[in-house]
């Protein structure tokens, strides 16, 4: 595996979506080439950063309108 | 336990997800709102259907996922199909010198990035088209697999795949665009990268 090969598989080895046979490979890959396992670090932080800024608090008046619409009580959480 | 107990305690821990899905979706508070209150709404009445043990999570995100593209995009004349630029892989990754970089230019970069005020990274999510959007949220923000994706959208897993892939380079371009335009990178001269 060149890293070519390595980063075109970058996204479905994040998301763990690789065989265990081409996962290995890649991690092997990673082991042995610091640059490329810098560019999958670095994807794994962006992400990180756009999850950790998209986070919302939900309205106390919606949790309130869906407890009253559903006839049950708030629910905090 | 009654049911509608039952399904509060279930599906209540959501709501903050569901939410700010929702809000990335409708790009509008007012019908975020009423989006998250209309799935929990069908969750309710559907939930005698749905088997424990099953998904729950994903069972109510298809929900809202579906109620959105029947409700809220219906009010839009049609849904956006345009393409995308065709943006490459690891947008930021190269603009930084791809392989050849040293570690602190990327590290700066990264703090850079972080640095960005929550509200930009939201808009630059929320500019993505629809299509991409929707799989971008499923998976980076949500964390669900490609086969859930493919459940919830009702869509084949390679195309999943496509719009994930080329929703993320979307973004990229689009954080770095910002990052850019506002001087919140380090000066490092490392365009030529890729």
């Amino acid at each position: 595996m060149d890293c070519d090969d390595a980063l075109f598989r970058v996204y479905e080895y994040l998301d763990g979506e690789l065989t265990m046979w081409r996962r290995r490979a890649i991690a092997r890959h990673l082991d042995e080439c610091p640059p490329c396992a810098d560019g999958f670090t670095f994807e794994v932080e962006l992400r990180r950063i756009v999850v950790s800024k998209c986070r919302e608090e939900v309205p106390h008046t919606l949790r309130v309108r869906i407890a009253e619409s559903l006839g049950i009580e708030i629910i905090e959480g | 336990m009654a049911d509608q107990e039952k399904f509060a305690e279930l599906a209540t821990p959501y709501m903050s997800a569901l939410y700010a899905a929702a809000l990335r979706m409708t790009r509008n508070p007012s019908d975020a709102e009423d989006l998250v209150q209309e799935t929990y709404l069908r969750a309710y009445r559907g939930f005698g259907g749905f088997r424990e043990g099953t998904n729950l999570k994903a069972w109510l995100y298809r929900i809202l996922t579906n109620t959105f593209i029947n409700t809220y995009r219906a009010k839009k004349r049609r849904p956006d199909q345009v393409d995308l630029d065709d943006v490459e892989d690891f947008y930021i990754f190269r603009r930084l010198g791809g392989l050849e970089a040293a570690d602190a230019e990327r590290t700066a970069e990264t703090e850079a990035l972080a640095a960005m005020p929550d509200d930009e990274v939201k808009q630059a999510l929320e500019s993505i088209p629809e299509q991409f959007r929707m799989a971008v949220i499923l998976a980076d923000i949500e964390g669900f697999s490609y086969k859930e994706i493919a459940e919830i959208l009702d869509v084949p897993i390679g195309t999943v795949m496509s719009r994930i892939h080329r929703g993320r380079r979307q973004l990229q371009k689009l954080l770095w665009d910002y990052a850019t335009e506002h001087n919140l990178r380090p000066r490092v001269e490392t365009t030529t990268g890729g």
